[in-house]
């Protein structure tokens, strides 16, 4: 569902650099997989299982999900959609489906201009949504692909019980790992899991530090427009990789060098200066037009302190890590914590918790046509915060990937009479 | 009874939005309780083995005064019905609710609830999508029993193995005579019709199953007693529709526009399990490995080692349906992700199909009695499998 392709901001540190350096090197493995003969698992995002994919090392993910935000920031989904719901896919259903079914009819060139290979194997961690499992059905309609199918429990009780731990456990060892070893043609060893379940700690670690730096006023970082590209690495196809814990520590050094020097985050226009509001933000954002949405928020000095969507590959700032020593149960664990994985109290319990720690004036929510999994029940949370909170709430609607969905005039009428609102309330209060 | 009055009486439960019928059972004898549960399919024989009565909730055709405020344009209509009817008190019978493992609205539905109802039982009951006895069957076993666990102690009833296998028995009698008016519809459709069935149905939702099974006998039975002419309806295999379920007015006017319903997926839980549950043994275990070998395909439901669309095909070739109506909720993820999919089979399979979108309050049905009677018609004059 993340990894924005490193931003163009006015101040490119070395974390950018890095991570666009990652990305590059990723995409171009892809591309040459012919030559190399490394195979392809396509996979999504929340509830991912990159440890698993990379201890073959012949093997390399894709996601579809970052392949569709990638291309709505590249402005080419809108045709894609089109195209898929002129060859029957209802205008209802989820757009990264109908953009990633548009981009592969289209000759499945993906957002690095290159052509995508097709998958040896879709591993359909079907983790907090059930359109993951429609979704590869899809593709397995397409390329005729194998599919390795591990189904999450849901939280529905706010738990996680030891019977929905070993059927997670069961379905490792005798779906999953069978159906990799059988693509790469590789024995599955344990301990290079290990060894990437540590490695994966250790980025876990620096991220949580890069998260919970917006505690400080001002906070450093955007945890919700910039927090999309400081998830990118540990939510998609680099998460136990060396390359993951360069980059997760050098994020962490430059924004503990912020906070030390007083600093707001950074935005495509440069240093925020001056930090008015503290947001927050429940939902994923909107790709089309993210510059344009992100500017409505910083030219108001509204800054996102705290999100949900930065969440949606696990919850490690509520104390989640990978844990080597129990490498078959860390990955059902870690499926299972994913944020649409918990049940609408557990969000409305965390999300509360947020505007608490994170000392927020507004609480914002962003829901998205598409995807039910975030927005049913999106009202309740609103109302439920609130009342927990004491903060009036905002709402407004949008698509992730789909811009007919994407009103800027009445977004932007929308965030205005919501800052203003909370700005007289705190004067009030004041 | 006549059969008009049977009927009629069916349509009256169907559209008691009050739960009457619930009420006065529990009334009959102090201390009873109610279960409701969504669709599509609860092993409701658990629920009986309490004691307790398993009530289907399907939403409804209501004036929705509070409902909507919970959700956004952009979902499907079956949530906010049902929100309506707890929020009004309409389901204040209730002593719990369960929600089966569909999608996400419902999913979403069961955090509601218990953010909503927070005195009464809700339980998220999460159906495995693998299929393998010792994996995903191991799995239900344990989702079964903590479920038991939990409407056992709401009952004081102990779900014991007889008791328990002697609710199998009773809804496997019950499915079995579903399943005979089924397979009498698709052999001679004028003498059943749609909307009678689903009315059939939609009162197994609301009645003791002991007294369902008995209104399905006299409904049978009735049925030698009436002249009804065949007429030159084309035969279509409806589907789509398991979840949030259409309007009467939209089942009359499909077979008003000259169709014969021979297969549907209406109110899908009560023929979710094909065949009898075994009536012997181990009865959780039955019902588990019923659900594991012998769930009907359906969007909700993984598919691993058959092509999509291919038990639709069957259906069609089964019933000798001429022609496919894909008749989804609006916003229906399953089922409208499902579709593009189930057209192509059906299409590779050279069975036409026509398709349109519905919602629990649509009230115009001129447009789908066009579409349903030229599809009809061009069946008729061009078109059989
Ligand atoms: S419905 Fe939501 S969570 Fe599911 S694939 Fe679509 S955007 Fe992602
Ligand atoms: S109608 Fe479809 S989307 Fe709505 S609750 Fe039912 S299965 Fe889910």
């Amino acid at each position: 569902m993340t990894q924005a392709p490193a931003t163009d901001a006015v101040q490119k540190e070395r974390s950018m650099i890095l991570q666009k350096e990652m990305i590059a090197d990723h995409y171009k493995q892809l591309e040459h997989v012919a030559e190399t003969g490394r195979k392809v698992v396509y996979t999504f995002v929340p509830g991912n299982l990159n440890e698993l994919i990379r201890c073959f090392d012949n093997l390399l993910p894709v996601h579809p999900e970052i392949n569709a935000l990638q291309n709505g920031m590249r402005k080419r989904t809108g045709k894609f959609i089109l195209d898929a719901e002129k060859q029957g896919h209802s205008e209802d259903v989820c757009t990264y489906v109908k953009a990633d079914i548009g981009m592969l009819r289209a000759g499945n060139i993906g957002p690095a201009g290159t052509k995508l290979p097709n998958p040896d194997l879709l591993l359909l961690s079907y983790t907090g949504c059930f359109t993951f499992m429609k979704w590869f059905e899809l593709l397995r309609e397409e390329y005729k692909a194998p599919v390795a199918m591990l189904h999450t429990p849901y939280q529905g009780d706010g738990t996680i019980s030891d019977h929905m731990r070993n059927y997670m456990v069961k379905q490792l060892r005798e779906e999953v790992i069978p159906k990799l070893e059988q693509i790469s043609g590789q024995k599955f060893d344990i301990d290079k899991l290990r060894e990437m379940l540590a490695r994966s700690r250790e980025a876990e670690n620096d991220l949580v530090a890069v998260l919970e730096s917006a505690k400080h006023r001002p906070s450093p970082i955007d945890a919700y427009f910039g927090g999309v590209y400081y998830i990118g690495p540990i939510f998609s196809a680099f998460r136990g990789t060396a390359g993951a814990v360069e980059y997760y520590r050098a994020l962490r050094e430059e924004v503990e060098a912020r906070v030390a020097a007083g600093k707001g985050p950074i935005t495509p226009d440069g240093e925020l200066k001056e930090e008015k509001y503290r947001l927050v933000v429940e939902g994923p954002p909107n790709w089309t037009s993210f510059r344009e949405f992100w500017k409505m928020f910083y030219d108001e000095g509204a800054v996102v302190v705290a999100s949900s969507y930065s969440k949606v590959g696990g919850l490690y700032d509520q104390g989640f890590r990978h844990d080597p020593e129990h490498p078959l149960e860390t990955l059902a664990d870690y499926c299972f914590g994913c944020y649409t994985n918990l049940n609408l109290p557990s969000r409305v319990a965390l999300l509360s918790k947020y505007v608490q720690e994170f000392h927020a004036d507004a609480f914002l929510i962003n829901s998205i046509k598409s995807c039910n999994s975030f927005s049913a029940g999106q009202l309740l949370i609103l109302r439920e915060v609130e009342e927990r909170t004491g903060i009036a709430g905002g709402f407004i609607e949008s698509d992730l990937v789909d811009p007919r969905y994407f009103s800027g005039a009445n977004i932007k009428n929308r965030l205005e009479s919501y800052f203003q609102m909370i700005m007289q309330k705190s004067k009030g209060a004041a | 009874m006549v059969l008009d009055e049977l009927v009629d009486y069916c349509q009256r439960l169907y559209e008691d939005l009050d739960f009457r019928s619930v009420q006065a059972w529990k009334a009959a004898q102090p201390g009873r309780k109610a279960i409701g549960y969504m669709p599509i399919y609860v092993p409701r024989e658990i629920i009986h083995a309490t004691g307790m009565l398993p009530v289907g909730l399907m939403g409804g055709d209501m004036e929705i005064i509070r409902g909507d405020a919970y959700y956004q344009s952009y979902i499907c209509h079956i949530p906010r019905s049902t929100i309506e009817l707890g929020v009004s008190g309409r389901l204040d019978m209730l002593d719990g609710v369960i929600f089966p493992s569909i999608c996400d609205v419902i999913r979403n539905l069961s955090g509601m609830w218990k953010l909503m109802f927070k005195d009464k039982y809700s339980k998220y009951l999460d159906l495995p999508q693998n299929f393998m006895p010792n994996v995903g069957g191991d799995f239900y076993v344990d989702e079964l029993r903590s479920m038991a666990g939990d409407l056992q102690a709401l009952s004081g009833v102990e779900v014991t193995n007889a008791r328990l296998l002697e609710s199998i028995r009773l809804y496997n009698r019950n499915r079995a005579l579903v399943n005979a008016l089924y397979d009498l519809r698709a052999a001679e459709p004028w003498r059943v019709p749609t909307v009678e069935l689903y009315l059939l149905l939609r009162a197994g939702n609301v009645l003791p199953v002991e007294e369902h099974t008995e209104l399905l006998q006299t409904y049978r039975a009735l049925l030698d007693t009436a002249q009804r002419p065949q007429l030159d309806n084309s035969r279509i295999v409806l589907t789509g529709a398991f979840c949030e379920q259409p309007p009467l007015g939209l089942i009359r006017t499909i077979e008003r526009a000259g169709c014969y319903i021979v297969e549907d997926d209406f109110v899908l839980g009560s023929r979710w399990i094909q065949g009898p549950v075994a009536e012997t043994g181990d009865a959780l275990a039955n019902l588990v490995s019923a659900y594991l070998e012998r769930s009907v395909a359906n969007a909700s439901v993984y598919i691993a080692d058959k092509p999509k669309g291919e038990s639709l095909v069957k259906a069609c070739r089964h019933r000798c349906g001429e022609g496919v109506i894909f008749c989804a909720a609006s916003f229906c993820d399953p089922a409208l992700l499902d579709q593009p999919m189930l057209a192509h089979a059906v299409e590779a399979a050279g069975i036409p199909y026509t398709e349109f979108k519905y919602s629990e309050n649509t009230g115009q049905f001129q447009v789908i009695k066009e579409q349903t009677g030229t599809f009809s018609d061009s069946l008729k004059l061009w078109g059989t499998t």
